[in-house]
């Protein structure tokens, strides 16, 4: 009870100081002419920022699909071997500048939102690999014995024991490789991808400080806002049964 | 019933055989303990008989079916498995634990929220407390016990345990154990259990399989074991105090001399006095019509009274059930020093009286470093 109250009084402190600086930085975005930009071409940000939104949710989707069930594989026994080294080699290509995989992506691919997704994708791709590989591979093996033993076929001990208990750590994954996808997204403008990396990119090209917030800023707020959404998510996903989840 | 015959298993790349052609049975409805120091292949051992562990030649089967031949996810429901750091899963609450194995049999809801009460009942624990509780929200002594009821929730007639006990403190873990034979005497399952306790294993056993480096050294009864060791390992084994250990297999019952002298507590004080000179007594016991304890009398209380027995009874403080063992009743009369203690049944009524002496001659019965029986060796110790 009494920490309930200390946290919403903690809450309604952040909440003023929070007001502050969105107040101080509106001034000075004002300044800048963010807002003057921003009433004249609604209609603009708003389709750029869609496109934006579009660019993340099917690279991260694809990412998601590709990159959970590759971490599933590498933890099965057959792939054991190979875990470390093929981590290692992922690791390596993490290395390698967005933009640099962009420009390489386009080589090959050409222009157009396509090559975003796919230099979008393959960056994405490694924080949700190395995590499920993490998570699965860090769950207790007594509890996987205790269902082996209790008569549970591979696929129920994968979906009934190993997936719920290395959830936490999977999002997480996911969670950081969506978040960082929002702002290499803004990148995808440079091979004709689109997106809020088209104001950005114009803003820094023209020099207007106004332009390029107009870009920036929904931005952030994109990246904020999923990594919000993702913690909503883990709080209903996750057993409460699992410490770590309950903050 | 569980055969074992010549069952071997060797790891690959491994030349030593991890367990070396095991022959034994367990009778049906028993707890057979596999003991032994570790690396010994009792784990292994057992974890091949859900085959969680392949078996490398030998046959064991459960009742009549051969194991290797039978599907093994089907094999695995049907025995109960319990190990010792239990395993519960983090995520789900209690209910969904003990529910494990009715869920995979597909049984339906109401079905299983009966069995997950009555099991949670039966392990001694509230269920409208425990059963949506999560185990990181368990002491050490619940989750084994959520462990234990876990293992028989689909109701298997054979289970296997590893050191399910073993995770716990000793006083817990005494307490644990007497409620698994209590709840093992009503539901009668054929049970493998591997301890390295050799005190467990009198405790628990039924029968007791001592293995080492693979090999069965000895199949037996607990006082198999303790009096007729097979050979020095056993002995070794068993230690030295193997003595005192059969203190812990018998009961009060079967050492205390039955029947012992006693007068009513509405007798005659006069008569039970004159008696009790005549028959050399200093104190006597005192029970009621239905044979109930009430305590017991010394001459000095009787001389000159003219009531009853009952009138100047003393309350005996200190008794023994018969169904206690003999470890418990000889701590008892050395914590109060005392030579003798009146042993009573459940209900109060008095059953017998144990002393050092009875108490002594039955653990030596029929064992006996020189080879013979106590009394048959002069005082002196020399034959001749």
């Amino acid at each position: 009870m009494k920490s309930d109250h200390s946290s919403t009084s903690g809450g309604r402190f952040w909440m003023i100081i929070g007001l502050l600086v969105a107040f101080s930085a509106g001034a000075y975005f004002q300044s800048l002419g963010f807002f003057e930009f921003a009433a004249d071409n609604p209609d603009e940000i708003w389709d750029l920022l869609l496109q934006h939104i579009r660019l993340v949710l099917i690279s991260s989707a694809i990412s998601i699909s590709l990159g959970v069930p590759m971490g599933i594989l590498l933890t099965r026994g057959f792939m054991r071997r190979y875990r470390e080294w093929i981590l290692n080699l992922l690791g390596i290509c993490q290395t390698v500048p967005s933009l640099a995989v962009i420009a390489i992506a386009m080589t090959y691919i050409g222009i157009g939102p396509k090559t975003a997704i796919f230099a979008l994708v393959i960056y994405g791709l490694l924080p949700i690999i190395r995590n499920s590989v993490a998570g699965l591979a860090g769950i207790d093996p007594v509890i996987i014995d205790a269902g082996r033993g209790m008569g549970m076929t591979p696929a129920q001990l994968l979906f009934r024991v190993e997936l719920p208990n290395a959830m936490y750590i999977i999002l997480t994954g996911i969670r950081t490789s969506t978040v960082i996808n929002v702002g290499t997204a803004a990148m995808s403008f440079l091979v004709g991808g689109g997106g809020l990396g088209d104001l950005i990119f114009t803003g820094i090209a023209m020099v207007d400080p106004g332009i390029m917030l107009a870009g920036a800023v929904p931005t952030a707020t994109l990246a904020i806002v999923m990594n919000w959404a993702f913690g909503r998510l883990e709080k209903s996903i996750i057993s409460p049964g699992l410490v770590y989840s309950s903050n | 019933m569980i055969t074992l015959e010549r069952v071997t298993k060797i790891y690959p790349g491994s030349k030593v055989p991890a367990v070396d052609n095991v022959e034994l049975q367990v009778p049906e409805g028993e707890i057979c303990v596999l003991i032994g120091s570790s690396g010994c292949g009792k784990t292994t051992l057992m974890r091949m008989m859900n085959r969680l562990i392949p078996i490398t030649s030998g046959t064991i089967r459960i009742g009549d079916k051969d194991i290797t031949g039978m599907d093994v996810i089907e094999l695995r429901r049907s025995i109960g498995y319990a190990i010792q750091q239990i395993g519960l899963f983090p995520h789900m609450t209690v209910l969904d634990n003990i529910a494990t194995v009715p869920k995979l049999l597909g049984w339906d809801k109401p079905r299983i929220e009966r069995r997950v009460d009555e099991l949670l009942e039966l392990v001694n624990l509230d269920p409208g407390v425990f059963r949506s509780r999560f185990p990181r929200e368990l002491s050490g002594g619940q989750a084994q016990r959520i462990g234990v009821a876990r293992a028989m929730a689909a109701d298997p007639p054979v289970m296997l345990m590893d050191e399910p006990f073993g995770a716990i403190d000793p006083i817990n873990r005494e307490v644990l154990q007497d409620e698994f034979l209590k709840i093992q005497a009503k539901l009668k399952k054929t049970i493998v259990f591997v301890t390295h306790d050799i005190h467990e294993a009198v405790k628990m056993g039924e029968k007791i399989a001592l293995l080492d480096a693979g090999r069965l050294i000895q199949y037996g009864t607990p006082e198999d074991l303790l009096t007729r060791p097979k050979n020095r390992f056993v002995k070794d084994f068993v230690g030295a105090d193997r003595a005192l250990k059969r203190l812990d297999l018998l009961k009060v019952k079967d050492a205390m001399r039955v029947n012992p002298v006693h007068c009513f507590d509405n007798d005659p004080g006069e008569k039970v006095l004159e008696q009790m000179i005549e028959n050399d007594l200093n104190y006597l016991l005192v029970t009621d019509r239905e044979s109930k304890l009430k305590g017991y009398v010394n001459l000095v209380d009787l001389r000159g009274h003219n009531g009853e027995v009952g009138d100047v009874v003393h309350p005996m403080r200190i008794t023994v059930t018969t169904d206690r063992n003999l470890k418990e009743a000889l701590s008892k009369m050395l914590t109060y020093d005392i030579g003798i203690v009146v042993a009573v049944d459940e209900d109060g009524r008095l059953a017998g009286v144990l002393n050092t002496r009875t108490l002594f001659s039955v653990v030596g019965e029929t064992y006996d470093e020189r080879g013979g029986r106590w009394g048959k060796i002069p005082a002196n110790g020399s034959i001749l």
